[in-house]
């Protein structure tokens, strides 16, 4: 069976002093296809090893790392397709709690901050609020976001202000509710975000588009916000 | 003052769609001026004056550099933003860009209509 070579970021605040990369050689079987089978593999040779998982399928998004220097989830990472040694590290730009987990206060403080659910103050109706196929149509793209933080902690812009810029995956979202013609606070979310920090941090640099692993546009659906805004402002 | 993260100044866009208003007007001064220039024939004082002498070059060309202060103003402010924490120092540098800018802009009218 094919060896693969590891190296891995190791941090535990109670016993290190300081972060150290552990080498490691893993000895694969067939069924090991992805990153994530190989991780619990290793979990179950060395229990000390943290790491988030939680679906294993793309879902809900616990398990993003920094690959081989690229975010990504474990569990749709080929593990043929990365080369040796892997090296894998938390996400960057975030607190690190321990081993492969960060804290990510900061990222879904960022996302509650542009109100992530529909503002309608009139009554419901009997049955659902309807949207016409072209208006549901725009939210293609923008509601599938599993928020595993792999956009936002791939961006320079949210590494350098991630108390004050929204992020790209905060940013996706917004437009998500901007975009939803069921929604009434259009003009409240756009001038939340007309701010030099919380949406012009963006320098359009795309890290976020790269690495998406649901192949989500942030980086679109910033241009469609600031779009609006202009149409709003002339 | 209470140490709090404060946002929502409520500006960005003005300043966002200026940027690429003035970088268009860059880029076809560039044009406008790399023609002027090969159509030039003889680079002496005399085709030169004659260049300037007429005046579609020289309000092209303050609108020119108008665009690239404008321009730099935006960057600058950005660079600003992120690297200098204080906001005293960070106001003083802003008015210091600003007060310059506005020079250069006074000093190449004055060169422009001179010539």
């Amino acid at each position: 069976m094919a060896k693969v070579k590891f190296s891995i970021y190791r941090f535990d605040p109670e016993k290190d002093e300081k972060p150290y990369m552990q080498n490691l050689e893993v000895e694969l079987e067939p069924s090991d296809r992805k990153l994530l089978d190989v991780l619990v593999k290793i979990k179950a040779l060395d229990d000390s090893l943290s790491f988030r998982r939680s679906c294993r399928e793309g879902v809900c998004g616990s398990d993003a790392l920094n690959i081989n220097g690229t975010n990504g989830l474990a569990c749709l990472t080929d593990i043929s397709s990365l080369s040796q040694p892997i090296t894998l590290r938390p996400l960057p730009g975030l607190p690190v709690v321990r081993d492969l987990i960060v804290d990510m206060t900061q990222f879904f403080k960022q996302y509650h901050s542009i109100k992530p659910y529909l503002i309608n103050d009139e009554p419901p109706p009997e049955t659902e609020r309807l949207q016409s196929p072209e208006d549901r149509e725009e939210l293609n793209g923008l509601y599938e976001c599993i928020l595993c933080a792999c956009c936002s902690t791939a961006c320079p812009s949210f590494w350098w202000n991630p108390d004050k810029f929204v992020g790209p995956s905060g940013l996706l979202n917004a437009y998500r509710f901007i975009a939803d013609t069921r929604d009434q606070a259009i003009n409240e979310r756009l001038d939340n975000l007309e701010d030099p920090y919380r949406l012009f941090r963006c320098h359009t640099i795309m890290n976020c588009v790269e690495v998406c692993p649901k192949h989500l546009n942030p980086t679109r659906a910033i241009g469609k916000i600031k779009d609006l805004m202009v149409k709003r402002a002339i | 003052m209470v140490n709090r993260i404060v946002v929502g100044a409520h500006y960005g866009i003005k300043d966002w769609l200026a940027q690429r208003i003035t970088g268009v007007v860059m880029a076809a001064y560039s044009l406008y001026f790399l023609g002027a220039l090969l159509g030039l024939g003889e680079v002496n004082y005399d085709s030169w004056h004659a260049l300037f002498a007429s005046g579609i070059t020289r309000v092209f060309t303050l609108i020119f550099f108008l665009s690239l202060f404008y321009h730099a103003w935006v960057g600058v402010r950005d660079i600003f933003m992120d690297y200098i924490k204080p906001t005293g120092l960070r106001l003083a540098l802003h008015a210091l860009v600003i007060l310059a800018l506005i020079g250069y802009a006074a000093w190449v009218a004055q060169v422009l209509w001179r010539l």
